[in-house]
């Protein structure tokens, strides 16, 4: 962990083109101020790996607004029509991926393995293109995995040594992709001194964390 | 009796009601947004069941009081959610390693098609809705039991059809479909009508389907309690 950053500071972490992964679903437990930091730079061309691209306004959705995006990776954009239509226009290309799989490339893609093989989605739209494998009488898809360049994370708490700890139904991809980019900037509610956080407490080990959010002024 | 309660339910509540009768003690089950969710409503807490949240938690409950939501509390359609007692928060990791590992008992969703083969299409419109499947083809692929709750009709036209015409979800019979005129169940030879709702004919379901049925000489009506 290289210490606290400023929010405005730790956006320009994150240049033009690079790959973002993004924690939250709907905005629950979205980086909220790393991702409000990032839309104001002006950003350009980045492709976008995260659950949903949330709502106008909320979250993953103001990076949207501000035409910061290239590319999205995701399980949902109904909830965006700004995206639907930036979509249709050929402004954004959206993949879509089902939500069990996106989390499962990016696991492995965290964790050095070559790919994931699921059944999710064979015969329907999402197999085209993709490799069929047969192990013990099963069909799967074959899966590849996902990295980042960067991964923004939102916790509850980190400590100073970037222990994180999530709430409820804030962890959701936030664990996941913290294992899965270059660069982990991580956006804490709360941060507090080591011990604070019980070892059985911390979700994402401090060692995973490159830079936090230091609190805001 | 029944007469009176059909004039009274709204369609939406009787689906919900005759859809909470499948959920077994001691189940593990997830509830699609919308109309499925409903179906919480008429599964008693003693009942022991366990719903699940894909966006990450088992044990969701009722909507908190006003002004006590917690913002880190939510369902999957991102609404207040509480937590019962013995509730666990887990990753969406976790959470799919549950849908797709055979440990989800049951999954209810919404549908817009449902064919003769028990194929469900309930994600997208081409060139209308392209909402994304989040986690539906994960739940139709990997839940020991799939469920379609859904008005029989969606604006005047039949959803349960000979053969989807839209993109299918999964290539994964489902288990029961329950509408607010009739309950069918997909087998190996095609649809069987099993039960009529309270008040309407085999005749008016039979109308209200371009599939083919499978009718027996007598079909009771649905027994809601």
């Amino acid at each position: 962990m290289k210490g606290a950053l400023k929010v405005e500071d730790a956006a320009t972490l994150v240049p033009d083109g690079a790959t973002v992964l993004i924690g939250g679903f709907m905005g629950v437990g979205s980086p909220h101020r790393m991702i409000a930091a990032i839309a104001a730079l002006g950003v350009k061309g980045l492709t976008i790996v995260a659950n949903d691209t949330a709502k106008p306004g909320l979250g993953i959705g103001k990076l949207i607004s501000a035409g910061a995006v290239a590319r999205v990776i995701t399980s949902h954009i109904g909830l965006n029509p700004e995206t639907q239509k930036k979509m249709i226009a050929g402004e954004i290309e959206v993949e879509l991926v089902p939500q069990g799989r996106l989390v499962e490339r990016i696991r492995a893609g965290g964790v050095g393995l070559g790919g994931v093989l699921t059944a999710t989605g064979i015969g329907t739209e999402v197999e085209t293109g993709k490799q069929l494998v047969e192990v013990d009488g099963r069909r799967f898809l074959v899966e590849r995995p996902i990295r980042g360049d960067v991964a923004l994370i939102g916790a509850r708490q980190a400590d100073y040594n970037g222990n994180l700890e999530y709430w409820l139904t804030a962890h959701n991809f936030n664990p996941i992709m913290a294992m899965a980019a270059d660069t982990v900037i991580a956006e804490a509610e709360h941060i507090v001194p080591v011990g604070v956080i019980p070892p059985d407490a911390v979700k994402t080990p401090g060692v995973l964390v490159d830079h936090l959010i230091g609190r805001a002024a | 009796m029944n007469e009176v309660i059909v004039v009274t339910m709204d369609p939406k509540d009787l689906i919900a009601r005759r859809v909470a009768q499948e959920i077994r003690p001691g189940m593990l089950v997830n509830l699609g947004i919308g109309l499925p969710s409903i179906v919480a409503n008429y599964v008693p807490a003693e009942r022991g069941v366990f719903f699940q949240a894909e966006n990450g938690i088992i044990g969701l409950g009722a909507r908190p009081p006003e002004g006590m939501e917690e913002t880190d509390l939510t369902d999957a359609g991102g609404g207040f959610i509480t937590a019962v007692p013995g509730a666990a928060s887990i990753d969406s990791a976790m959470s799919f390693g549950l849908i797709r590992g055979g440990h989800l008992d049951m999954t209810v969703l919404g549908g817009l098609e449902v064919d003769e083969r028990g194929y469900l299409a309930n994600w997208m419109i081409p060139g209308k809705m392209v909402p994304g499947m989040g986690g539906a083809m994960d739940l139709v692929a990997g839940a020991r039991s799939v469920v379609v709750a859904m008005q029989h009709l969606g604006r005047g036209v039949p959803k349960v059809v000979p053969f989807c015409t839209l993109p299918l979800t999964a290539t994964r019979r489902v288990n029961l479909i329950v509408t607010d005129l009739a309950v069918i169940r997909p087998e190996d030879d095609g649809l069987h009508l099993l039960e009529r709702a309270p008040g309407v004919s085999v005749e008016t379901i039979l109308a209200s389907t371009s599939a083919k049925l499978h009718v027996s000489a007598d079909v009771p009506e649905m027994m809601l309690h």
